[in-house]
């Protein structure tokens, strides 16, 4: 006998996330006693479990994260929550593989003062990511081995996922007609 | 933004490489060679950079972007539903899991019921499209390792599936198939019947592939024992897919945690032992098998109902609708115009690609159009895993082993 087809596609519904609403409060107040100003605030939303940490001690968190069992780390990006203040929001999806569930941490950190710990160290995936990151939003990675451009060319000026970043035409390298073409943006 | 910049750091980077051998010791040296990023055995547009001692590596640096044409930054200025066509084009041999992804993310924010019948449609065509993906990885890596005839066998039965994939979307890639909310047709007549002359076809054709490959000695023996990387080192890397199960993990999101239901069917995870070039290929080869038992279950229950959900903000009206009701042509123009709003949040929709755990972070600030979407590739993440698996092996094995890595360019630069 074949089931009856699920309701949704979304994963959150049809396995049940492990850190539901109460968990994540209790792992932020188990992060929160161990340093007191690690975890700013906690958000759940449609099954999913975020962590706003302290960019200042993001390592602490994803360090106890890790100890806790979340020791793979799905993924990592940027994110400009622009006009909203701290623009620049690094995110790094954990996932437990032994109990399947999945939690983000979010650090959030201005436009002015770019700068996070690199987490190379912990998840040595994280260097590409990271330069990608680097890249795209301009965030410096503290005590990433090689923090260079990764997409696009190395001597390229601004990060163009930022959300100001202007679209539109711009000059092409090697050109020998450079000066004659026009819709170049000025 | 700048025009200049030939003092940059960048190219008195690129001046101070030295391309002319270095000598190690009295009767060694060290040779850079620059590979790519034009070369067939490269696999799209990859540089490497890979310093040698005779024939074995010491080290090599992938270098990417060539193809980098910024999606993500493309998809900020366009409604929900005109991203799909963009994100199919990032990892160009898997457009269905691309947009499954997106899709999926999507719903997750909407919280929209996606009907059955569409979940089987998708799942049929995301396993074609793996099996599709699969075809073209056999076919050029056995190209690689000198086996030139299974190009043309493999890409025989890819143009099969091609042709099916035009028969229910118009198009043989990027195809638009999936929409938010379901698929946007249900399949035409024919299809069925089409499909299952493949599905008998495929596991004969899949055995010739094996019989072709696995006793011709000279495969055998670039394949054994070369380039194998450990389960400890690959998770830590944040590697997946068929190379973290060749190496006896059996992780797999279709069974870890099911999405359009895939619970629903009767499948097996092939894993491999040691995770050298020889497991990453059977592993592969084994799924073959697997993606075509999921479809001929998902034909058989193919249960009935709308291919698309039924509501009316996120999905388009029926076209026979439009010359009887108002209120389907002010939905209609609303969402051709406009498109549909999805409100404030964040989600991460994670899918098992051909390649790897394909995730999709969407980002909505209310609009209709998405505030950030950014793919995990699973190419992207892999690609650090090729130094550590290729040093000391031969140069010949690093270009078998970037082979059996199947990184597609255009998922990783996107």
């Amino acid at each position: 006998m074949r089931p009856e087809p699920s309701r949704s596609t979304c994963s959150a519904k049809e396995t049940p996330p492990v850190p539901d609403a109460t968990e994540l409060e209790l792992t932020a107040q188990e992060l929160r006693d161990a340093n007191a100003e690690s975890v700013l605030d906690t958000d759940f939303h449609r099954g999913r479990a975020t962590l706003i940490a302290n960019p200042e001690h993001v390592l602490v968190v994803l360090g106890a994260l890790r100890s806790k069992g979340y020791t793979f780390l799905a993924s990592l990006h940027g994110c400009d929550y622009y006009p909203h203040e701290p623009r620049l929001g690094i995110l790094y999806e954990l996932l437990d593989m032994r109990r399947v569930d999945r939690i983000t941490v979010k650090a959030r950190v201005h436009t002015d003062t770019p700068r996070i710990a690199s987490t190379v160290e912990l998840f040595p995936g994280a260097e590409f990511p990271e330069r990608e990151v680097y890249d795209m939003f301009g965030v410096v990675f503290d005590g990433h081995p090689d923090l260079r451009r990764i997409l696009m060319p190395e001597d390229y000026e601004g990060f163009p996922q930022r959300r100001d970043f202007p679209i539109g035409g711009e000059p092409v390298l090697f050109t020998y007609n450079d000066e004659t073409s026009y819709g170049k943006w000025q | 933004m700048t025009s200049g910049g030939l003092t940059s750091d960048y190219r008195k980077r690129e001046e101070s490489i030295t391309l002319s051998s270095e000598p190690v010791g009295e009767t060694h040296e060290l040779l850079t060679l620059n590979i790519g990023p034009h070369h067939p055995a490269t696999h799209g547009v990859l540089r490497l950079l890979a310093t040698l001692e005779g024939e074995v590596v010491h080290d090599v640096k992938p270098i990417v972007g060539y193809v980098h044409t910024g999606i993500e930054k493309t998809c900020e200025g366009k409604s929900y539903w005109k991203v799909i066509p963009v994100v199919e084009r990032m990892d160009y041999l898997s457009y269905y899991f691309n947009a499954m992804a997106f899709c999926g993310a999507v719903e997750t924010l909407l919280d929209v019921e996606v009907p059955p019948r569409a979940q089987y449609l998708r799942v049929i065509h995301l396993e074609l499209n793996r099996l599709m993906s699969h075809l073209v990885w056999l076919g050029t890596s056995a190209l690689d390792l000198g086996a030139i005839s299974m190009f043309w066998y493999c890409f025989r039965e890819r143009e099969t599936i091609l042709d099916l994939f035009e028969m229910s979307s118009g198009q043989r890639m990027h195809t638009r198939y999936f929409q938010v909310g379901g698929v946007i047709e249900d399949i035409p007549g024919g299809f069925a019947a089409k499909l299952r002359t493949f599905l008998d076809e495929m596991p004969t054709r899949a055995d010739q592939y094996a019989d072709l490959l696995e006793k011709n000695q000279i495969v055998l023996e670039r394949l054994h024992g070369v380039c194998p990387l450990s389960e400890e080192t690959l998770l830590k890397i944040g590697v997946t897919g068929p190379l973290l199960r060749a190496s006896g993990n059996p992780w797999d999101l279709r069974k870890a945690q099911p999405y359009s239901s895939y619970d629903h069917f009767d499948f097996k995870i092939p894993v491999g032992t040691v995770g050298d070039n020889y497991d990453r290929y059977r592993v592969r080869h084994a799924e073959l098998y697997e993606s075509v038992k999921i479809i001929s279950q998902a034909l058989e229950g193919l249960p009935e109902g709308p291919h698309i959900t039924p509501d009316r903000k996120i999905a388009l009206p029926p076209r026979h609708e439009l010359a009887t009701s108002m209120e389907a042509l002010i939905h209609h123009f609303k969402l051709v115009t406009e498109g549909f709003r999805v409100p404030p949040g964040e989600a991460y929709f994670p899918i098992e690609g051909p390649r790897g755990e394909l995730g999709c972070f969407v980002r909505s600030d209310g609009s209709a159009k998405p505030a950030r979407v950014h793919m995990r590739d699973p190419s992207f993440v892999h690609l650090q895993a090729l130094a550590p698996m290729v040093n000391g092996a031969y140069i010949a094995d690093l270009i078998a082993t970037l082979a059996m890595l199947d990184p597609i360019l255009g998922g990783i630069d996107r």
